[in-house]
Formats: structure tokens, sequence, C-alpha cells
């Protein structure tokens, strides 16, 4: 195995409970998925985000047998999974369309994959009994599933697929379906449950604030490759590449070119960036910066970065504002709390000295 | 590389391999209740009176017989005329349900299907009746209802439900929006009618038109009662093989009739696929608001045409109580004693009866566990595409060119099946292949409704994929069911024409026995069968309206809300 590939997709220290290699899934001539390999460590929270299309649910469906790949190995607990189909592996799942069965109560949704264990009925009853507690229906057993709302219908679910102690649960866009204030409340939930129970969960989500929020672990997906795996901050301070840093959170984007490995010209402007060894001087590059972390107080008079520009739009968003500044051709967005916009008077047409701290600024090939 | 390579297919379960198993028993089913019987017809067109092949030499002499060609050139005027006249009042009919607020909206519903319960010759004897040499109104027709026009009055009367079916489907799916947007426009009310309402029904209007061509084209019944000399495609058929007892010839005549079938399926389908996408999940049903002046126009129409379908019925019904037409009127059941009028007097409603019961039960259950297969089993492409195309021939061909079928496959010496000849299991088996194609299209429908990570969750729950579908695919689906069931029993205990190759003198059936008797000239005990028959699968209509209505409600909680 490749050293650097496993120092970027195997955390450190763990064993790994689920090994992918190699996976590679064809739809005809569409490729969904080319040579991906992944390690997750037991009871670990692993997000799969990216754009719709990106090849994160395949890769779910992959790992569950559900869509089997075309070329490549899965293993779960050192057992080679690859060619078992779906009722021979070890998963609980989930959908965004929560999949239960109408015409059955909630208890027998959640006793379903009991009753074919062969258990004691008492036995099935009980552990129905502590699921529905686990996921705070207790009382719900007698309904069905369409007279409940939508945030307790994949509760149900989620007690569905935890109900015969599966090794892995995999989530399919769980919350996708929900309105944002369910979806924030069982965020938590279903976080403080997985961490509870220890059980090594995947989620698939194109909703970047829910991987940053409950993973453990966030995989960047991209046209059917991995872009970059890592904790949630480090996927948001530093972005491996172009597209993560687009696609995770907001960024600007100022073209310019490297005139040495630490220096960045944008127009008769030049920055100073942390150092690239990377990309050779004279580079066309992409000099990045996140709106909130652009200073304009406490600004010494040295300051490096130190650009002098004019607010030409201003956003109310609600907790801050969104201004659009503008020095000369260049052009970015900075986000400015409420606060600073009262103490600073800052207005549409206003004069402003801001920096752009070099240790936060990221530099890609343009 | 090995090692990859190894690692490309995941391993089928038992559970997959049975269903594979499943799907390729369906395909060898569907092959030989519809396959091989069209299959066996194909070649005797190509065979002389002794089964030798004699290459295009029967097909020279069908188009060389201007008797023959003429009934071909028949069977088209009365099709393109019978849906000429049936296209625009269906619409119009349809309209009037769907778009305005005239009353009783579900009593003219109920009234435009009512020629579906009906064996397709009850028009015509009520037309001898009404019309005919001794009718009460043969004078506006100057007594010559027998022939052309006969044939198409009857056919507009019997094809009339299907095409306002079709239609009220195509109307009652419009988008609330649209109507809005125009409005919003200031677009006329002529305006809306020709940009927004008759694109949407488009679809339903040519299918409408493809499936009543096709009914009229293949149908035996009317022109067997009142088509006098002029010789149609189906009569043609029946006089080759029962008359002259020339297979060859008549095999011919039934290839000719598939083809315009065949054609219009096509034409049909083409159209269906584009409809697809029209009306999406996010679009809002259209309310019609009340309007004095249309409301008014369109209930009178729809009274107009429901008097004139009751009139039909209602005639046969007093014609089948009148003791001695038209000389003495006095009301008798006499009728109603069939030993007197055919050998097997009562007991052909029995048969009939045995024979839908059978198709309704084997045919529901073939057709839904075979669409269940195809939706389901996991991978095995090809020959699941294979099931839908056999699924969907039926539809195609007409019953009778089936039936000729069913006698030369199974009635061949050395086939093993040939037991099956002249038994109430051949008469079930082709009502079953006959009508297979729309409990097939209904069952899929269901199942494609639910969702499809059912097998998925169950599959994760270790649960077997046969125990899903017994507990929660079957429930769920058990509406679409009945739905299935009745459409058999209706259609079989109605039919004549894909059975009246295949009955044998103990397994009668009421509509034969109907077309028997009317050909002796018992014209009233033909139509108080034919009521009988109406009377029976009406009523099991209704039943199943009730339980759909009350029953299903009990005992399936969970669908309400």
């Amino acid at each position: 195995m490749d050293q650097a590939l496993r120092r970027k997709v195997g955390p450190e220290g763990k064993v790994s409970y689920l090994e992918v290699r190699n996976l590679t899934k064809r739809f005809g001539d569409f490729t969904a998925l080319r040579n991906v390999s992944l390690d997750v460590a037991e009871g670990e929270f692993v997000c799969f985000l990216g754009p719709s299309g990106c090849g994160k649910t395949t890769l779910l469906r992959a790992i569950a047998g559900l869509e089997p790949q075309s070329s490549g190995t899965i293993r779960q607990k050192e057992r080679d999974i690859s060619a078992l189909p779906p009722s021979q592996r070890d998963f609980g799942i989930v959908f965004q369309s929560y999949a239960l069965f109408p015409n059955l109560t909630v208890t027998a949704n959640v006793g379903y994959g009991l009753a074919s264990q062969r258990r004691k009925r008492t036995e099935t009853a009980a552990r129905v009994v502590e699921l529905l507690a686990l996921v705070g229906l207790p009382e719900a057993g007698a309904k069905y599933p369409s007279q409940l709302s939508g945030g307790q219908q994949q509760r149900v679910a989620l007690a569905r697929a935890l109900a015969t102690s599966p090794g892995l649960l995999l989530l399919d866009e769980p919350l996708s379906a929900l309105d944002a204030r369910v979806r924030m409340r069982l965020r938590h939930e279903i976080k403080a449950l997985q961490r509870r129970l220890g059980v090594t969960t995947i989620m698939v989500t194109h909703d970047q604030e829910e991987a940053l929020t409950m993973a453990d672990r966030i995989v960047v997906m991209n046209h059917g490759v991995i872009e970059q795996v890592g904790p949630p901050a480090e996927i948001y301070r530093a972005p491996a590449t172009a597209f993560v840093a687009d696609f995770v959170g907001s960024m600007n984007f100022l073209a310019g070119k490297l005139e040495a490995p630490d220096r960045v010209r944008l127009g008769n402007l030049v920055m100073s960036c942390p150092i690239q060894d990377g990309l050779e001087s004279g580079a066309a590059v992409s000099l990045c910066i996140r709106p909130e972390d652009v200073r304009v107080r406490d600004l010494p008079a040295e300051a490096a970065n130190r650009v002098d520009v004019t607010v030409t739009e201003l956003d109310f968003i609600g907790a801050f504002c969104r201004a659009t500044l503008v020095a000369g051709e260049l052009s970015l967005v900075a986000d400015f709390s409420s606060n600073l916009i009262r103490d600073l008077g800052v207005v549409v047409g206003a004069s402003l000295a801001i920096a752009l701290p070099p240790d936060r600024l990221r530099v890609f090939a343009a | 590389m090995s090692l990859v390579l190894a690692a490309s297919a995941v391993r089928a379960s038992r559970e997959d391999l049975a269903m594979r198993a499943g799907v390729v028993a369906l395909v060898a089913i569907l092959l030989l209740i519809v396959g091989l019987p069209l299959w066996s017809l194909l070649v005797k067109g190509f065979q002389d009176v002794d089964g030798h092949f004699v290459g295009l030499a029967n097909y020279r002499a069908y188009f060389a017989s201007p008797a023959l060609f003429n009934s071909a050139l028949n069977s088209f005027d009365v099709a393109a005329l019978s849906t000429t006249i049936v296209v625009p009042l269906a619409f119009l009919y349809a309209y009037g349900l769907t778009r305005t607020t005239m009353p009783l909206r579900w009593l003219f519903q109920g009234i435009s299907l009512i020629p579906i319960f009906a064996p397709s010759l009850l028009p015509g004897i009520a037309l001898i009746y009404l019309f005919g040499t001794q009718g009460f109104f043969k004078a506006l027709v100057g007594g010559q209802i027998y022939g052309m026009k006969g044939i198409v009055i009857a056919q507009v009367f019997y094809c009339f439900p299907h095409a306002v079916l079709i239609m009220t489907t195509a109307l009652r799916t419009a988008d609330a929006r649209l109507y809005e947007a125009a409005d919003a426009l200031r677009a006329s009310k002529l305006r809306i009618f020709l940009t927004v309402t008759l694109p949407g029904a488009k679809y339903g209007v040519v299918s409408a038109a493809m499936v009543v061509f096709t009914l009229v084209i293949t149908d035996f019944g009317v022109a067997k009662v009142i088509g006098g000399n002029f010789n149609v495609l189906a009569t043609d058929v029946y006089k080759q093989v029962i008359g002259q007892q020339n297979f060859s010839m008549g095999a011919v005549v039934g290839m000719v009739l598939l083809a315009p079938a065949a054609l219009a399926f096509v034409v049909d389908r083409l159209v269906q696929r584009k409809q697809v996408a029209l009306l999406t999940a996010r679009a809002v049903p259209l309310v019609p608001r009340p309007s004095p002046g249309r409301d008014a126009f369109f209930t009178l129409f729809c009274t107009v045409i429901a008097i004139g379908i009751l009139a039909i019925l209602g005639m046969a019904a007093w014609g089948s109580l009148i003791k001695y037409w038209p000389y003495n009127l006095s009301l008798t059941w006499e009728n109603y004693d069939f030993e007197k009028f055919d050998a097997n007097g009562w007991e052909s409603f029995g048969n009939s009866v045995r024979m839908a019961v059978g198709a309704a039960i084997f045919g529901t259950a073939l057709t839904f566990v075979g669409a269940w297969l195809t939706e389901k089993t996991r991978g095995f492409g090809a020959v699941r595409g294979l099931v839908q195309l056999l699924a969907f021939l039926p539809m195609a061909v007409p019953g009778l060119v089936l039936g000729l079928g069913y006698i030369f496959f199974f009635n061949a010496h050395g086939n093993p099946l040939n037991f099956l000849y002249a038994t109430m299991a051949i008469l079930v088996i082709n009502s079953v292949a006959h009508f297979y194609t729309v409990g097939h299209l209904t069952a899929a429908t269901a199942l494609k409704q639910i969702d499809p990570e059912f097998e998925a969750v169950s599959a994760s729950l270790k649960v077997p994929v046969w125990r899903t579908f017994l507990r929660v695919t079957v429930p769920i689906c058990l509406p679409a069911i009945l739905d299935i069931a009745i459409y058999l029993f209706v259609n079989a205990m109605t039919t004549v024409s894909s059975v009246i190759f295949l009955y044998a003198p103990d397994t009668k059936l009421a509509s034969v026995a109907a077309l028997n008797i009317e050909e002796a000239g018992t014209t009233a005990a033909a139509a108080a069968l034919c009521l009988v028959i109406v009377a029976t699968s009406a009523a099991v209509k209704v039943l199943h309206l009730l339980a759909d209505r009350f029953l299903l409600d009990r005992l399936q909680a969970w669908r309400r809300r």
C-alpha cells in the first residue's frame, strides 16, 4: 500500500474497521466511483460530503452491497465482503424516504428484523420498548407511520436499523426530507445516540453544516474521487483542494500570480502567503481567504497584506453583514459582525483599511 | 489483478437465485400461453390443408379473392367511422365529468361504464329490437339496420366506456397553475382551451382513438349479430375456421387482423411514452368552478348520451321479458328458462362464472407475482426485458387470433399439453393470457409506487424477501390486486372472441350460448342471457366498490391519515 495514501486516508493509531480499496463503479460509460480507497475506524462517525452526482451515495450503496462495485474490494472487520449480497453483510440502513412499512405499527416496524432472529416474543417486545425509549418515542408503539411527523418517522427508521445491533450503521441523507428546525434537533440526537452506542456510522449528506457538526471525519467527494479526508476543523481551515475550499463554507477566490514561494501578486498589490512548495514561481494561482477571516479591527499601520478598500455593497444576513469590498481591480467579500458595523460606522461608499492575515490565506493553482 | 477481477461481481444469494428461477419460469409460462400459440398461427399460414409448407400461396390466394379482401376494407371503414364518432362524443362526455360542476357526475360516470359489463352482442340485439325488420323505429333507418349502419351504432355503444375512461384520466390530470397563468395573461376561454386543455389531453385522445379502433376491428360479437351480409375480418376468420374448416386461410385472415391491431398498439405505446412527465408531483389539481351556461350544456349533452346508453340496455332488458315480439307484448320470465333454447341451459352461465373466477384467481396471482419478480429481481436485466415484451404482447393480439393460435398449438399432435384441449382449464388459461397486459401494468404501477428501498431494508435486517412480499407488499397493493381480479372477472364473463374456438360441448360459455341462441333466431332468449351476464359482472363490480370503500377502510386502518 502506498504510504502517502495510507497517511491520507487512514486514521493514525486506530485499527481499521472498514477498509475500502481501489473501488470503481461504472454505469455504462459513466464512472461513478474512480479508484476510491478509504479506512473507517471502529466507532467512528464518518460523513460522505459532496454535491449531487459526486458518487457519495454510490459508495454507500456499494458498502451495503446494494450497488455492487465494478472492481475493488471492501473488508469489514478483516472479512472480505466485496462479493457478498446485502443479506449476508452486517449493517443497518436508514434512507431519506424512511422506507417504513406503512401497514405495520411502529412496534412491528422496529421489531421487523428481530422476528426473524428466532428470539422469544417477550425478548423482542422488551427490545422494541428499549429502542423506542432510546430514540425518544416511548409512546408511539401502537401508531402507524402515517400518524407520525417526518422527524418521528425518521427516529423509528433509526430504531429499526439499530434493532439487530449491526456493526455498521449507514445513513443515506437521513435528514434531507425534514424541515430546518427538526433537522437541527435530530442532528444532535443522532450524534449523541451514536456516541452513546459507539456504533461505526457512515452518513451521506450534501449539507456541509450537517457534516461539520456531526462527523468525526469528513470525506469530501467530487466526480467520483475523494478530494480530502479529515476532521471537520481541518476540512474547513485547511482545504486541500480548490474544490473543497469552494464547496465547504464561503471562500474568496482572488486570481493572481505566484511571484515567489511566499508572495502572490494581485494586480498591483503583492500579498505575503504561507510558503508554497508545490507550485512554480510565475504560476497562475487563486489566493483564497474566508470572508470572516478578513481583518478590520485593531489594524497596526505596518500590518501584513494591508489594503485600502471601498465598501460597495452591504447585505444584511442577520447576525452579520456581508460586505463587498473593492480596491482597484480587486474585489472580495467579508463578513462583518453587527457590532463592528456599528463601531466603525461602515456604510456603502465608506473607505476602510483591511488586512488579509497571511496565516489565513490558501493558495491553489488556478 | 486477478483479485480485483474476482471481486467485480456480487455473488447472488440463494434468494436471488430463487427469484431468477421465478423470472425464468414466468418467461416459460408466457411463451407457452402467448408466444408459442402465436408462432403456431404464423406457421399455419404458410402451410396447406395437409400441413405442407407452401410459402406465400395462402396469402396470394387471400389477396386474390375479392370477397376476402373486401372484408378487410369493410373492417377498416367500420373501425375508422366508429372511432370518428366515439372519440369526440367521449371527449365531451369526459369533459363534462371532469371539468364542469354539473350535478350527478357520479351517476353519469356510472352509466357511461355500463357497456363494459355487457358482451358485445348485446347492443346488436337491442338494435334489432329497435330498428330491425320488426323494430319500433325501423322507419327511421328504412329497415336497413343490418350491415354497416348497425355495426357502427353498436360499436359506438360498446366502445364508449373505454374511450371515456381514458379521456377522463387525461382530463383529470390537469395542473391548475397553468390555467391560473393563462388567466393572468388574459387569454380568452377559447385560447385557453386550444393552448392548455387540448395539448394536455392530446395523448389521451390519441390513445382513446387507438383503443377504439382496435376494439372495433377485432370485435366479433357485434358483426356476427347485426352484420347481415356485410363481411368483416373477424367474421371471416370465424367462417373460414368453423364454417369451411379451412384452418390455413383462417390463420392468414388472423394475421391480417393482427396487423392493424398491432400497429394501433405500437402507436399507443409510443404516445404513452411521451406522456410520462406531463404532470409533476408539484402540480396543483384543477378544481372546476361553476359556470351556469357551460354546466347546463354539458348536463344536457351527458343526459342525452346517458339516455342513449340506458335505452339500448333497457331495450334488451324489455325484449328479454316479452312473450312474442312484436305481436304479444305481455311480460314473461319464459325467456330466462334457457333449457328451452340451448341444450346446456343455465349450465353455460355456470361455466362462465367458473371460468371468470378461475381467470380472476390464477390470473391475478400470475400477473402480480410476475410483475413483482420483474420489478424486484436483482440483476438479470435481459431476461426481465424479455418478460416485459411478452407481457405487452397480448394487448396487441385480438382475442380471435389468440384463440385460433390456441387451436393450432394445443391441438397439435405430439404436444404433451394436448390433454388441456377442450377443457375448462384451457378456457381459463386463454382468458388469463388474453387479458394479461392490463393486469401486469396495473401490478407494475402499484409496485412502482411503493418505496423501492423496502427490499434493501429487509436485506439489511436479514428478513427473507418473500416475507416482506407477504407481510408488506401484498397488503399495500391490495386495492390494485382487487382491481386486477375484477378486471379479469368482468372481461372473462363478457368475452366472446377469445373463447369462440375453444369451448367444448360441456364447457360452453354464456356469451357463446347467447350467440348460438341468437343465430337460431330466438332473440329474446339471447337478450335474456346477455342481461344475466351484465347483471353478474355489474354486481361483482358494485361489490368491489363497496368493499373498496368500507371493508378496506376498516381492515387497513393504516391507510387513514
